[in-house]
């Protein structure tokens, strides 16, 4: 249906969005098209199961691992499979290495596509009009609002995630931390370093 | 939005941001996942339903009231329940309840997701290196449809950098038309082709690209 036809149904809702959700919810509930304790086991699942730490284990492996990191390059589903961290929203992905010259930042401004497998549900800067609009624009300046200065001669790439592939940025390992082991530097690898906003040691 | 001016600086989190910031978040969330489940619409649907909503409730909505209003517009125009039960909700089984989401069927769900990919006949019409141009950001099938190519990336000239395979074609898919599978490709950009000021006219975009958004370019 084309966007100037489209019927505005939402308008009958609340319009607080907390009792539009209710509504709706007890809507369907009564019809019996959802279940409740469905629901709470999907928001149990990305509170409390699925989040950053899957990302920041096979990128930590990945720092420490040569031969990982290129497997996790060249075919990372295997690897992800293997892992368990395959699911929606993690149904293509494809790892994109930082080097010293270049950086890479990841961004949907069509919607706020992410690798949840890997990263969870993505942060409210993530899914926001101000990132998704002026990343793809400025990124620098974006990088410095999150304390990113990057060295002159380092390039930047923004990916802009309009299909299904989804991407998970491999940060550069700073030299102070290369005797972590794997469990050490899983620690420290942010969600945020993972999609390019942050280098590894950053707080976020 | 890509590229939009006006918006002002970004909001980093805070290590104290819980992953849903309202409980109504994650209920907006666990809602739209859930009736996925019943089978009346697919991703490209949703996310065009999304885009269907009025610019001035666009813009005034929240993420998860984007979703949530977008979600009972899909809801009706699917015929799936009358907008009359939104505020006087009625106690009688639906036919599609048998295929009502259980707590016990979401972690496999979840975990198993809906891969885009396809197999067809046909190799790659692009090379990776290869100089293409796009063409104007809008749906072929249906005016005012939806489309995955961004504005901010219309008419502009890149090269191909990665061939992703055939993958389901969401212009069409929106629409009840089909799959329509296609190569798909990640396309990168200088972002002085994109930007009459570019922040810095070295720096890249790469935008993941169906083939029919697209021609070759002659290189010179």
């Amino acid at each position: 249906m084309p966007h100037d036809v489209e019927k505005h149904s939402h308008s009958l809702l609340p319009s607080d969005p907390e009792l539009k959700v209710k509504a709706l919810e007890t809507a369907l509930v009564k019809r019996g098209l959802i279940d409740p304790a469905a629901l709470d086991e999907i928001i149990d699942t990305y509170q409390n199961k699925i989040g950053p730490k899957n990302g920041a284990t096979i990128v930590a492996k990945a720092l420490l691992d040569k031969n990982f990191k290129k497997a996790l390059i060249g075919d990372p589903m295997q690897i992800l499979e293997k892992h368990g961290f395959l699911g929606r929203q993690g149904e293509h992905i494809k790892v994109i290495e930082n080097t010293p010259e270049l950086h890479n930042i990841v961004v949907c401004t069509l919607c706020s596509c992410y690798p949840w497998p890997l990263l969870g549900i993505p942060p409210t800067w993530y899914k926001s009009d101000e990132y998704r609009s002026r990343v793809v624009r400025e990124p620098r300046k974006c990088l410095l609002e999150f304390g990113v200065t990057l060295p002159e001669n380092t390039k930047v790439r923004v990916w802009d995630s309009t299909a299904e592939i989804r991407y998970l940025v491999l940060p550069i390992l700073p030299d102070k931390y290369k005797d972590f082991d794997e469990e050490q530097l899983s620690e420290i690898i942010s969600r945020d370093a993972m999609i390019g906003t942050a280098l590894i040691g950053d707080q976020s | 939005m890509g590229g939009r001016y006006g918006d002002v600086a970004i909001q980093p989190a805070s290590i104290t941001d819980k992953t849903f910031k309202e409980t109504w978040h994650a209920r907006a969330l666990a809602v739209t996942l859930a009736t996925g489940s019943l089978r009346q619409w697919n991703l490209d649907m949703s996310r065009h339903a999304r885009e269907c909503l009025p610019p001035k409730d666009y813009c005034a909505f929240s993420y998860y009231d984007k979703w949530i209003s977008a979600l009972a517009n899909l809801l009706v125009a699917k015929g799936v329940i009358s907008p009359d039960e939104f505020l006087d909700p009625i106690q009688k089984m639906h036919p599609l309840s048998s295929r009502k989401l259980l707590a016990a069927d979401v972690a496999g769900v979840l975990s198993k997701g809906a891969p885009t990919s396809r197999s067809v006949e046909g190799s790659p019409k692009f090379l990776v290196g290869q100089s293409v141009k796009t063409r104007r950001a809008d749906n072929k099938f249906i005016s005012g449809g939806h489309t995955r190519l961004p504005k901010y990336v219309e008419r502009c000239e890149g090269k191909i950098e990665i061939c992703h395979g055939a993958h389901v074609f969401p212009d069409t898919h929106a629409h009840d038309l089909g799959e329509q599978p296609e190569h798909l490709y990640t396309v990168s950009f200088l972002t002085s082709e994109l930007w009459e000021s570019p922040e810095n006219p070295s720096d890249t975009l790469c935008v993941d690209i169906w083939e029919s958004y697209m021609e070759p370019v002659n290189d010179p």
